[in-house]
């Protein structure tokens, strides 16, 4: 059961454009990361002064990388426009925790915050925690039950449940606070053929209602599906594909299957030519799996124009954040831009507000009234 | 270094300085939230607001508590206190980038984290911060909070500190893993009775080598596990002699645990009520303990014992003449309280309320007050007094909880701390931009043990 969502349509308007900040490091020392900026503080206020609309901080286990949504917090006082969207894994954590860390990122962004849900086979992170190796289709079916977990626990206060009624001495008006009653060996509340670990989480969430009710989620696209994610569990999909050329087939066939309710990313990796180095040899011997564009910078704007046609919006990921940066601040935003491709970034916008979501109501609203005992 | 050659001794020397740490609460009855000042609990504003006004009076530490389930009152979450707070580490990573040098201090369980996770995330805040974390270690043992986690209620009471133990003694393995500033990192294995870790740790040392730990168990337990395993001991004793007792105890444990005499420090927790005359302190008094305990509030306290609805009695009128429904009031209550015999309890307060002629009302006051924690007085008075803790060197700072947020630290800041200052007891800059450095706490040494790739528990 998830929230039902209204999302406006993609016909008609323009897209955005995320920027993958991994990398970009805490200080700048360089261990495992990007030596160009400074601080993690520098790399997110390039990209927000550069108009991206999204960063994107990956939690991969990388030696040198701080916690992904720890990175995010740190930019939330900073920045203004700029969606601030960690990767958190489902798998090996706590969904209890995973649900309040986000909620109060929401907090800390003024409602800029997202998710994108991770579930990455990794026998290192198993060992770490003293579990056995995830794998397969449970890995998914481990991110459906996360997922829901904090989607539930998003709503376990409903909107203006902190009442501060002084004449009656109470501070929360109690019937909008709801236990959760998550149990992942109930056969309804997971995936056919969960795998999972039984756990159960009872609720209530420890946090009110995250600014924007319910943090946009986001997965890749391949962990969606029947079986897996159920589509109306997340609000955007990552799509990728082997190359560029690939790339605008994928998006449409991942839109029909997952539907219109979910926003399309787009993901590129990025190779400029820059500061006298042609783009083909500064990629030489890397390889991501994700469609790679190396080139000038007017090619990159042809191609994101492409895109965008297509998708919501698109992630890139650049070679080098201090190098690509730079280039895409200087000429490809702004050309975009004058292409009328590009949304308006808007100050204090939430990141719902950019994905075309409407603000909804707790899945437990109505039942205040009717169950007050509950 | 003269803190090195403090820390060292075998003889406890006082420092002749206070440090001052505040404790944003977000759950309970201390905390006002019935006067116009009140602002909120969760918006970020409320907690740059208090921070920057903590660092702008050199506070050494903020501290988050961390909920990991709601309080309840009679079967359903409770309704009359402040509650509902964000995640610390999140929220401490978001002042980070507000701050410059307080400390960020998180309270986290070691029931219902897990050791390599805690640790990362610490390590993270510590370097994100550059060398300002902390960990206030906490335990828990009810499987009533494991009811929001994986692995359930797994603890029993008597494991709970060889638990949080092995957990700390993990988690030190961790930070100091990397060999070098720029790696590689020591793989770290533990294997005990409550969990299994394996795992290379991503993070090298911070600014200040690895989190100071804070721990508050008061316990004749607790306080040996603070001995061997903390940096700051965060105690329930403010008032002096009891004060002058507890040092001597924690310097005798300490010397015990085979760490110098001055190893840990003292900050109990505290609260401050003051004006400009001691006048106008008492009058501010009756008013702050009229709204942290209300006549709602009061009634819900005795309910909680007595396990029954008595909102039919009087808040102003005797204590209840019926008796608890219950023999042993509830362990899953998620208050302090549980396992307490109720009837006796019952008998006991009907007979001292009696006795001293309080109202229900009255009598909750006088139990649920920080009695023993509050300083109230003018300015210059309240600076004399804790002049005197820093001359003997009975505590080595106050950890303050505010009655008011986001205002609640301005008096203190404001007109206390320039007493102190004047007073020569209380820092007039920061020593440094790490919290182990403006504590004047020594750079962990890895020991030839810890240093071992393998412990087996």
């Amino acid at each position: 059961m998830s929230t039902p969502k209204h999302r406006t349509a993609k016909a008609g308007r323009a897209g955005f454009l995320a920027i993958e900040l991994d990398g970009a490091g805490w200080d700048g020392t360089g261990v495992g990361g990007d030596t160009g900026f400074a601080s993690l503080a520098g790399a997110v206020l390039a990209a927000e002064s550069a108009g991206f609309h999204v960063a994107t901080f990956a939690d991969a286990p990388v030696p040198g990388r701080a916690n992904a949504l720890q990175r995010a917090a740190y930019a939330g006082p900073l920045t203004r426009t700029i969606a601030l969207v960690p990767e958190v894994d489902t798998v090996y954590t706590e969904p209890f925790h995973v649900s309040t860390q986000l909620a109060s990122l929401d907090y800390v962004s003024g409602g800029r915050a997202g998710w994108i849900a991770t579930a990455a086979e990794s026998p290192e992170a198993a060992a770490a925690v003293g579990r056995g190796n995830v794998t397969g289709t449970a890995l998914a079916q481990e991110a459906a039950a996360s997922i829901e977990v904090s989607r539930r626990l998003w709503d376990s206060w409903e909107d203006g449940a902190v009442i501060r009624d002084v004449a009656t001495g109470r501070y929360i008006d109690v019937d909008k606070l709801h236990y959760v009653d998550f149990d992942a060996s109930a056969g309804s509340e997971t995936p056919a053929g969960f795998s999972g670990p039984a756990y159960s989480v009872k609720g209530p969430s420890i946090i009110p209602r995250p600014l924007q009710g319910q943090l946009p989620v986001l997965a890749a696209a391949s962990v969606v599906g029947a079986g897996q994610v159920a589509a109306d569990a997340v609000d955007a999909v990552f799509v990728t594909a082997p190359t560029p050329e690939l790339l605008a087939a994928e998006i449409r066939d991942v839109r029909d299957r997952v539907g219109a309710s979910v926003a399309v990313i787009a993901e590129l990796d990025v190779v400029l030519d820059s500061r006298g180095q042609v783009a083909a040899e500064r990629a030489a011997g890397t390889e991501s799996g994700r469609a790679r564009y190396a080139g000038t910078a007017a090619g990159l704007a042809d191609l994101l124009e492409l895109l965008l046609a297509e998708a919501d919006g698109v992630r890139l990921h650049p070679a080098s954040l201090a190098a690509e940066l730079d280039e895409l601040s200087r000429l490809v935003l702004p050309d975009l831009r004058r292409r009328g491709v590009l949304r308006a970034p808007v100050q204090d916008g939430t990141f719902r507000d950019l994905l075309g979501l409407t603000r909804p109501a707790s899945r437990y609203a109505h039942s205040s009234t009717a169950a007050a005992g509950n | 270094m003269t803190q090195h050659s403090r820390a060292k001794s075998d003889v406890f020397t006082p420092s002749g300085k206070l440090q001052f740490g505040i404790f944003f609460q977000g759950v309970n009855s201390g905390t006002i939230w019935k006067a116009a000042e009140s602002g909120s609990q969760t918006d970020f504003e409320s907690f740059r607001r208090i921070v920057q006004t903590a660092e702008r009076g050199l506070f050494a530490a903020f501290f988050l508590g961390e909920g990991l389930r709601l309080r309840e009152h009679l079967g359903r979450p409770h309704a009359l206190d402040v509650v509902g707070r964000p995640d610390a580490q999140t929220m401490l990573a978001a002042l980070a980038s507000v701050t410059k040098n307080i400390g960020l201090v998180a309270t986290q369980n070691t029931t219902y984290n897990d050791p390599a996770d805690l640790a990362h995330r610490l390590a993270s805040l510590d370097l994100i911060s550059g060398g300002r974390a902390a960990w206030n270690i906490v335990t828990t043992d009810n499987a009533w909070t494991g009811a929001n986690f994986r692995r359930g209620g797994y603890l029993d009471h008597a494991d709970r500190y060889r638990h949080a133990e092995a957990f700390v003694e993990t988690a030190k393995r961790i930070w100091d893993s990397w060999e070098t500033p720029s790696g590689p990192a020591r793989r770290v294995l533990h294997e005990g009775q409550h969990y299994t870790v394996d795992v290379t740790p991503r993070l090298p040392r911070s600014a200040q080598y690895r989190p100071v730990l804070f721990q508050a168990g008061d316990s004749p337990e607790g306080r040996d596990f603070a001995a061997r395993q903390a940096d700051v001991i965060f105690s329930a004793h403010p008032k002096f002699d009891a004060a002058v007792e507890f040092r001597k105890d924690l310097v005798a444990r300490s010397l015990a645990a085979g760490r110098g005499a001055n190893a840990v420090q003292i900050m109990p927790a505290s609260e401050f009520i003051l004006a400009p005359t001691a006048d106008e302190a008492a009058a501010k008094k009756e008013w702050v303990r009229s709204l942290q305990i209300g006549p709602q509030q009061a009634v819900a306290y005795l309910e909680q014992f007595w396990g029954r609805e008595l909102s039919e009695y009087d808040p102003d009128g005797p204590l209840p003449e019926i008796d608890p429904v219950v023999e042993e009031t509830s362990e899953t209550r998620g208050s302090g309280f549980h396992g307490a015999k109720a009837r006796q309890l019952a008998d006991q307060w009907r007979a001292e309320a009696k006795d001293k002629g309080l109202s229900i009302r009255q009598f909750v006051t006088s139990k649920t007050a920080r009695i023993d924690a509050t300083f109230t007085g003018s300015y210059t008075a309240v600076a004399d007094e804790l002049a005197e803790f820093a001359r003997v060197g009975s505590v080595d700072g106050f950890n303050i909880s505010p009655w008011l947020i986001p205002t609640g630290l301005d008096d203190i800041v404001n007109h206390l701390v320039p007493e102190l200052q004047e007073r020569g007891v209380y820092p007039t800059e920061y020593a440094g931009s790490t919290l182990r450095g403006n504590l004047g706490l020594d750079t962990p040494v890895r020991s030839a043990d810890e240093a071992a790739e393998t412990v087996r528990a």
